[in-house]
């Protein structure tokens, strides 16, 4: 067994042999990726039977030991590889003291395997272990995560790739794995303390009397902001002050790098594994082929820069020449940003251009709508439409919705607008192409087009003073009831954004479609960022009996609460 | 002992990953259709990126013309040199070799063109909707995104039990503990927090001082527990002025909290406990305000209102200015309180936050009393008011 492998080791490495040649380390200790593994994690899962083991680490950034956990011994967790029509057994051996769990992100699987636990299953107790097994249904690019406390931010995160049953629809002469994530010293429940203490403890980014000139702000604006007692420099919760961003596990300094030969189809399959962190994408140099998003594909579409919530996948096609480039995951809040390097060749680097300007909040963030009042949704809230001065709106009428708004819900937007053609925060005046949700368009029809029966509005609410986040005013630990749906059910939900912050919100089990002027053809997703202050339209088959976890993807706005249970009946077997 | 099995499981696991890997060589799929490998092209034998060759003459067919995807040649002799006329499939602009129409100029489905001879293939491809489909569908999801699909309750059916799915496949009991922590770990933490808002050594005429202002609080959003105390004095003397308050806290709103309980004096004088209601919050334009009322074992009602403000300099330097006034219902000669505006005090702070938790600050305090709390204490002998310079520390964990 043994023996074998080191025998293909070495036929494999016959690509590799060139850069051998060069001086390179060996493979799987190297921060050089020829394609198809993620570094430090060298492990690659396949096969019917997988066996998984959940640990903690000693994990190093930039030389400096941390406390971790992982699987395998690795972070990012192992590659798993898996194929389109075969079936899968997981078993997850947890060495831990503490529970652990481990959901399989955008996966359609039973719900009893969905790995949620106290939703989908009692959990992975400490120092025992479970099995998952499902079908695999579907293909594409993926990943998973624990869903246990605040584990995924400690390292328990780790990317799938299912190939095709058939041919892939995506050609492509070699690939990469991104999988993006941060990672903090700080122990993530001090994190969450020093958050729940005072909200902006990390933003290290505020107007100030020196600075003040320097925005885009008017001073109308910026009174409008402080009478609200809103920051419009509160982009990111979590910051650089905090994180250190990484690629593939690799600090900047670290700088992964992965391989290819000039003139190559390069499938980058770029996923966000970050607990809180929204990345904007971009290879200076390169224009990015958006072919799929969260595993499903899309009609090719080019850009230059496009913003990943966290959770989302997108598969991205570039076509390097003969140089290295640089592949640079800034954060939101433009505090920081996780650097890569993609070269012909081990060692090289290209030019990383600096942090831009970090952006401010805008009106239309507060749910003002578009100052231009064109564009404006009238439709969304009826009474909305006949105030005219956008300056009047009260900022948290309560009349607008019907849950109770208490002290955890600091703004209702008054005039939320349909945001789905905007490429979010930070990006509408940077210069070049960036991908917004109204590009994408589904390869391949959607298999139901049924006009859906009912609209369902759930509003993101929160409390950015207080660190409160929840959904329709009700954190999940207050018991709220659940979201219900027929099966089969061909249901419209409206996510209106009720805050001043993007939510990378996540239906599991589910993938829905983003009503966005594509009829027919609306692409598919598991995870979408909603902007603040604007909301987004999605139409969903609720073709998955059972219950489900549909949250925020922010790590820290789940864990204050921000999450709610969708349940699907009657359930397999049952009397329709 | 762990890390050691671990590393055998990474070594046990590392074989079947080079294996999958090797089934691999260079991507899942097979390079596009082109016998070029890269391999090759390095050896010179052949040249890579070219437009792949498989659908040598292209075809662009009238009916691919329709759809936008090409354009049919001006005449044919000049069809086989013609690269620009290459249908551009999604695949090959996945290869990057061609642009596809803009998708939004050109909504996909019901044209009748594409639905008549709609292959499989080509539904695929999303360029046409296969037969089965009712051609309308597409102006229906058009007309549905136009028209407000209306809000409505779930349907009856989904109310069906049971309440909760996974309770059938792995037994309540099993569940009932997943769900506890599942709540707990959504919504439900207890944190605490004390903040030492001032801890400074006051310089004045005659004697210096000292104040400590700190308070702390531990609960969930809505309820806390909150201590508050402060302690005031010249050095070398008793301490002139100290309380402690538990207050029990209640979120009234998205900035305020009201807070009742209980505050007991122990400093000079007469020891007083009162009760304490009060409000603390954050106003419009982020002025930090705390205020309450005290109604004392003897009957005394006196009130206190505080307000502070950060004004940022730069990302660490923070100017706070700060009020303070008491205020007394009637004339407690024991206390040395006269009554109304008892006094009063304005300060401006400077601080530089090493980091958000540690700033020390330095500043200057003006502080006086007024009316008969002010004769009272020249009586004893204190001043009536002055200026302070004030030098301490900010801090909270």
């Amino acid at each position: 067994m043994n023996d074998i492998s080191i025998d293909r080791r070495a036929f494999i490495g016959g690509g590799a042999a060139l850069a051998a040649a060069a001086g390179l380390q060996p493979a799987w200790a190297a921060t050089t990726s020829h394609g198809l593994t993620a570094a430090k994690s060298q492990g690659l899962l396949s096969g019917e039977d997988i066996r998984m083991t959940v640990s903690e680490l000693n994990f190093r950034v930039d030389g400096r030991p941390g406390h971790a956990i992982g699987i395998n011994g690795t972070i990012p967790a192992p590659l798993v590889r898996l194929k389109e029509g075969q079936n899968v057994r997981i078993t997850v051996d947890n060495q831990l003291d503490e529970d652990t769990s481990i959901h399989w992100h955008g996966l359609i699987v039973p719900f009893h395997m969905d790995g949620v636990p106290g939703i989908s299953f009692p959990g992975i107790r400490a120092r025992s272990s479970f099995t998952y097994e499902f079908p695999v249904r579907q293909s594409g690019t993926y990943w998973y995560h624990s869903h246990s406390g605040l584990q995924e931010q400690l390292g328990h995160y780790g990317p799938i790739i299912i190939d095709p049953a058939g041919p892939d629809p995506i050609a492509h002469d070699r690939e990469h794995v991104i999988v993006l994530s941060d990672w903090t010293f700080m122990h993530p429940h001090r994190l969450f303390t020093r958050l729940k203490q005072e909200g902006g403890v990390f933003n290290r980014n505020r107007r100030t009397l020196a600075n003040r000139g320097e925005d885009k702000m008017s001073a109308k604006e910026a009174r409008e902001f402080a009478r609200m007692r809103m920051d419009p420099t509160d982009i990111s919760d979590v910051t650089a002050a905090a994180y250190t961003y990484l690629i593939n596990g690799h600090s900047p300094g670290e700088n992964w790098t992965g391989l290819f030969r000039a003139g190559e189809r390069v499938r980058l399959r770029l996923i966000n594994a970050a607990a809180q962190t929204i990345f904007n994408i971009r290879i200076p140099g390169l224009k990015l082929l958006v072919v799929a998003t969260d595993g499903i594909a899309v009609r090719p579409v080019e850009v230059d820069e496009l913003q990943i919530g966290n959770a989302e996948t997108y598969d991205l096609i570039v076509v390097p020449e003969n140089r290295a480039y640089s592949l640079i995951a800034e954060g939101i809040d433009r505090s920081g940003m996780g650097v890569a390097t993609l070269a012909p060749q081990a060692g090289m680097r290209a030019a990383v251009p600096p942090l831009r300007k970090r952006p401010t909040l805008t009106m239309t963030d507060m749910g003002m709508g578009a100052m231009d009042h064109g564009s404006m949704d009238h439709s969304a809230h009826g009474d909305a439409a006949s105030s005219a001065p956008a300056m009047s709106h009260d900022m948290r009428d309560k009349s607008k919705v019907d849950f109770k708004v208490g002290p955890g819900v600091d703004m209702i937007a008054p005039m939320p607008m349909d945001r789905v053609g905007d490429p979010g925060v930070g990006l509408d005046d940077v210069g070049h192409k960036v991908l917004t949700y109204k590009d994408l368009v589904a390869l391949t029809p959607n298999s139901d087009t049924r006009v859906p029966t009912r609209r369902i509005d759930i509003h993101l609410t929160g409390n950015m003073e207080r660190f409160m986040w929840s959904m329709d005013g009700e954190k999940l630990s207050e018991n709220p009831e659940p979201y219900r749906f027929a099966r089969n059910e061909r249901v419209r939900l409206r996510m209106i954004n009720d805050t001043m912050m993007t939510h990378p919100m996540h239906l599991h089990g589910h993938f829905f479609e983003i009503v966005n002027g594509n009829p027919g053809n609306q692409p598919l997703k598991h995870t979408i960022r909603v902007l603040p202050g604007g909301y987004v339209d999605v139409d969903l088959t609720a073709d998955a009996p059972g219950d489900w976890a549909f949250h925020c993807h922010l790590l820290y706005h789940m864990h204050a609460g921000m999450m709610r249970v969708v349940s699907v009946r009657p359930l397999e077997g049952a009397e329709a | 002992m762990i890390r050691a099995s671990l590393l055998l499981a990474a070594t046990t696991l590392a074989p079947p990953a080079l294996a999958q890997h090797s089934g691999h060589p260079s991507g899942a799929s097979p390079a596009p259709a082109t016998s070029c490998t890269p391999e090759h092209a390095a050896m010179g034998h052949c040249k890579m990126p070219e437009p792949a060759p498989k659908s040598a003459p292209p075809t662009c067919t009238p009916e691919h013309a329709a759809m936008g995807h090409c354009k049919l040649p001006e005449g044919h002799a000049s069809l086989p040199s013609e690269p620009a006329a290459i249908v551009c499939t999604p695949e090959h602009a996945a290869m990057g070799h061609c642009k596809l129409p803009e998708p939004a100029a050109e909504p996909v489905p019901a044209a009748p063109a594409a639905t008549t001879s709609c292959q499989p293939e080509h539904a695929a491809m999303g360029h046409c909707e296969p037969a089965a489909v009712d051609p309308h569908a597409g102006h229906d999801m058009g007309a549905a995104q136009q028209v407000e699909i209306p809000v409505r309750p779930a349907p009856a059916e989904a109310l069906a039990g049971p309440a909760d799915a996974a309770d059938a496949v792995w037994g309540s009991d099993a569940m009932a503990r997943g769900r506890s922590i599942l709540r707990k770990e959504h919504g439900d933490m207890t944190v605490a927090k004390l903040l030492i808002d001032r801890a400074e050594q006051q310089f004045r005429k005659g004697r210096d001082g000292y104040v400590v202002d700190a308070q702390g609080w531990i609960g969930g959003d809505i309820d806390k527990l909150w201590l508050k105390t402060e302690v005031e004095g010249d050095w070398g003397r008793k301490v002139e002025e100290a309380e402690v308050q538990a207050l029990w806290s209640h979120a009234i709103g998205p900035w305020f909290d009201l807070q009742a309980g209980l505050r007991g004096d122990f400093g000079e004088g007469p020891n007083r406990t009162h009760l304490a209601l009060g409000v603390q919050g954050l106003l419009p334009y982020w002025v930090e305000v705390d205020g309450a009322l005290f109604l004392s074992s003897k009957g005394e009602v006196t009130a206190r209102a505080e307000a502070e403000y950060d004004l940022r300099i730069t990302q660490k330097l923070i100017v706070q200015p700060r009020v303070e006034a008491g205020l007394s219902a009637q004339k407690v000669g024991e206390l040395g309180l006269g009554s109304g505006l008892t006094d009063a005090a304005l300060g401006v702070r400077l601080r530089y936050e090493i980091s958000p938790l540690f700033a020390p600050y330095a500043g200057v305090d003006y502080e006086r009393a007024f009316g008969a709390t002010r004769d009272y204490r020249r009586a004893h002998g204190e001043r009536g008011g002055g200026l302070n310079l004030v030098v301490g520390i900010r801090t909270w964990f």
